[in-house]
């Protein structure tokens, strides 16, 4: 079985309706964050989360009254089925917490708690610059890694291609208001990851027909090498996708947003270096030629 | 690479045989997170409050009488560490009752007596025993023993006080207000009150424990009952069978013979991961469930450039045997560049995670190097050993 074969696609010369497809993808994730922002979860703005079960069935109403009893109507209150809840509020201490559970207890029916968590917003603000240093960290080490194993060129190509997965995938959270938890940022790392695996192994297989075909085109040279690379990439992407599907559907509500964002980054990774990184590495040496050009002929006319 | 085959045979089986011994049986050798196995991660900051200031010895002190409490609770295995200069970490790995746990901890537990006028007489600080029972009534009470220093400061205080209210006080809200009938000399009481026999038995055991010099206040707090610690294990199991067996059949339905090598090294490497995080007695969380599980995604890209290149090569009309030498040749390069990034961005996360976090970076990391040693030792034996039998057509 052999589904993508030895068709020869042309992902250089449609390019540019790629980039402005993408980069409307990305322009409307970059104004979202703007003025909405992020939902930030508990992890990084502080606050206390309730995981509870009642023993009969009870709505979210039900429960939002009893929490404005405690002016808190305001709180995130998800339903995870099975008379399961997840209550996100600001932060409050054991004693109030006890006695939101007793009330809801008395009104509602007998419950089980399951988790409770509560993050000061000292942690919180000390996370995000975590996470900050954490991502720059990444960065930094991968424009070195590639700039030594290959050419400081491919390193800015590759941290484009992965910067655009990475903003997609946080734009589309930041769209759809989905909470942003330190889950969250581990799935972004590891799309950046990911992402550079991908464009590392069509970028290598560049390197290696440069030395061999030099009659050709650079143009051509990226093309075949996207073809050469296409069955392996497409392979690649599904069986990594395959388990992040696993955890989304079967993993549980904790794991299921962690599980989406490494799918969308998944899939954002696989298309960007296809159809992102090599063609612009086109664009950079054209660029550079152009200037070349110009260079030389400003230099004549200056003589 | 230029070892010689039967070293390399011997190697993989050593490793296997190594990672079997480490991995079983699971449930003793696995270390669980709290988030699996239940329990309470904890950080408090001890506070300046107008009466006591938090110096060096106030925070030992806090750690002493936190560390007296979880004892009591009978935790198996806690952790009680300080962090920075006024920050306390308290771990409590399998408790039922993560929530009154974690309430009893962050308890200042001050008890004074005081007078009719609110004046405070004495404290708890001398108290030798205290201990949950009944009285006559069947009601749960709880009797206090002083040493010889709190016994004089007791009798001292219920002399003057004598027909009059003695007030006890926990932290500032009365729990009894019993009215004195006599001097107590032998430094003897009994707190009596509206207790229920859990209450008694917390309240005696702060007493026991000891007040903490000092406020704390807890900055963050993540337990997990018992019953969704088992739940996650469940539906992570769930999620990693599922996401096996379709990787198993993806595999063996595009690469057909190719496909079967790439499972068997894929089920080895499963294996060598399992062995590694024992070994390491690295802590399995359920974000480390899910860096397992994406990981066997990961552990057969390897496979598939390999077997992707080979077939380049056999179609260029090369042997199969010298298919399989530039196939491998030219793939590993690309396959250490690819996971080395990896590398970098899972200890980006190492550095960066926290608590459960950590554990999905761990197991992400123990995966990119477990599946390089399977792709390109394992799967290159095989094949080696199969090109013997000139096999030439199972990539067809």
């Amino acid at each position: 079985m052999d589904f993508i074969g030895k068709r020869n696609f042309d992902f250089v010369k449609n390019r540019k309706v790629v980039y402005i497809m993408s980069a409307v993808i990305i322009l409307v994730g970059i104004i979202s964050i703007i003025f909405q922002g992020f939902n930030y979860g508990i992890d990084f703005a502080g606050g206390s989360l309730l995981q509870i079960k009642f023993d009969d069935p009870a709505s979210i109403t039900e429960v939002r009254n009893i929490l404005g009893e405690f002016d808190l109507s305001q709180s995130t209150i998800q339903d995870l089925s099975d008379n399961e809840f997840v209550i996100r509020t600001e932060k409050i201490n054991p004693e109030k917490r006890k006695e939101i559970l007793s009330v809801l207890r008395e009104n509602l029916s007998d419950l089980e708690v399951l988790r409770v968590e509560t993050v000061g917003p000292v942690i919180g603000e000390n996370l995000k610059k975590t996470a900050l240093y954490a991502i720059l960290f990444a960065f930094m080490g991968i424009i070195l890694y590639i700039t030594v194993r290959f050419e400081f060129k491919y390193s800015i190509i590759s941290i484009l291609a992965l910067s655009h997965d990475c903003l997609i995938v946080l734009g589309i959270f930041s769209l759809f208001q989905k909470e942003i938890t330190i889950s969250i940022i581990a799935a972004v790392l590891t799309i950046v990851g990911y992402s550079l695996n991908n464009t590392i192994v069509i970028l290598d297989r560049l390197r290696e027909n440069i030395k061999f075909r030099t009659r050709e085109s650079f143009g051509n040279v990226v093309n075949l090498s996207v073809n050469q690379s296409l069955s392996r990439t497409i392979n690649t992407a599904l069986t990594t996708v395959l388990p992040v599907l696993a955890i989304y559907f079967f993993g549980g509500s904790i794991l299921s947003d962690f599980a989406l964002a490494l799918f969308i980054g998944m899939v954002a990774g696989t298309y960007s270096s296809i159809f992102i990184a090599s063609p612009l590495l086109v664009d950079w040496k054209s660029i550079n030629k152009e200037r070349h050009r110009r260079i030389r002929k400003s230099t004549k006319k200056g003589k | 690479m230029n070892l010689n085959k039967t070293a390399r045979i011997v190697s993989v089986f050593i490793v296997i045989a190594v990672a079997v011994i480490f991995a079983f049986p699971l449930d003793e050798k696995i270390n669980l997170g709290l988030d699996l196995q239940g329990g309470s991660h904890v950080i408090l900051e001890c506070k300046d409050s107008p009466n006591a200031l938090v110096d060096d010895d106030a925070v030992n002190r806090v750690l002493e009488v936190i560390r007296n409490r979880v004892d009591q609770l009978g935790v198996s295995e806690p952790v009680i560490q300080r962090q920075g200069s006024n920050r306390i970490l308290v771990q409590l790995p399998g408790i039922d009752d993560p929530e009154t746990a974690v309430d009893l901890i962050g308890k200042t537990a001050l008890l004074e007596f005081k007078d009719e006028e609110g004046e405070t007489l004495m404290t708890g600080a001398h108290l030798l025993n205290a201990k949950e029972t009944f009285d006559q009534f069947g009601r749960p009470i709880i009797t206090i023993e002083f040493d010889k220093t709190g016994a004089t400061e007791f009798s001292k205080a219920t002399s003057s006080n004598v027909g009059k209210v003695l007030a006890i006080t926990l932290d500032d809200k009365e729990i009894s207000a019993p009215v004195v009938q006599e001097p107590i000399l032998d430094g003897q009481a009994r707190i009596t009150g509206s207790f229920t026999v859990d209450s008694a038995k917390q309240l005696a055991l702060l007493l026991r424990s000891g007040s903490l010099p000092v406020k704390v206040e807890i900055l963050e707090n993540r337990s997990v009952g018992p019953s969704l610690g088992k739940d996650s294990i469940d539906k992570g199991i769930k999620a990693g069978l599922v996401g096996l067996i379709l990787i198993l059949v993806f595999m063996v339905v595009y690469y057909k013979k190719f496909g079967l090598i790439a499972d068997f090294a894929l089920m080895i490497c499963m294996l060598i991961i399992i062995g590694a995080l024992a070994g390491f007695k690295a802590t399995l969380t359920l974000p480390g469930i899910a860096g397992m599980i994406l990981t066997i995604g990961m552990a057969v890209d390897a496979n598939i450039l390999i077997f992707e290149r080979i077939k380049e090569e056999l179609k260029l009309g090369k042997t199969f045997r010298a298919s399989i030498d530039a196939g491998f040749n030219k793939a590993f390069r690309t396959i250490f560049d690819a996971n080395v990034t990896t590398l970098i961005a899972a200890v980006a996360l190492l550095y960066f995670g926290t608590g459960a976090i950590r554990g999905f970076a761990v197991t992400l990391s123990i995966g990119i190097l477990a599946s390089m040693f399977t792709a390109i030792v394992v799967t290159k034996i095989i094949l080696e050993l199969l090109s013997v039998k000139a096999h030439s057509k199972i990539l067809a």
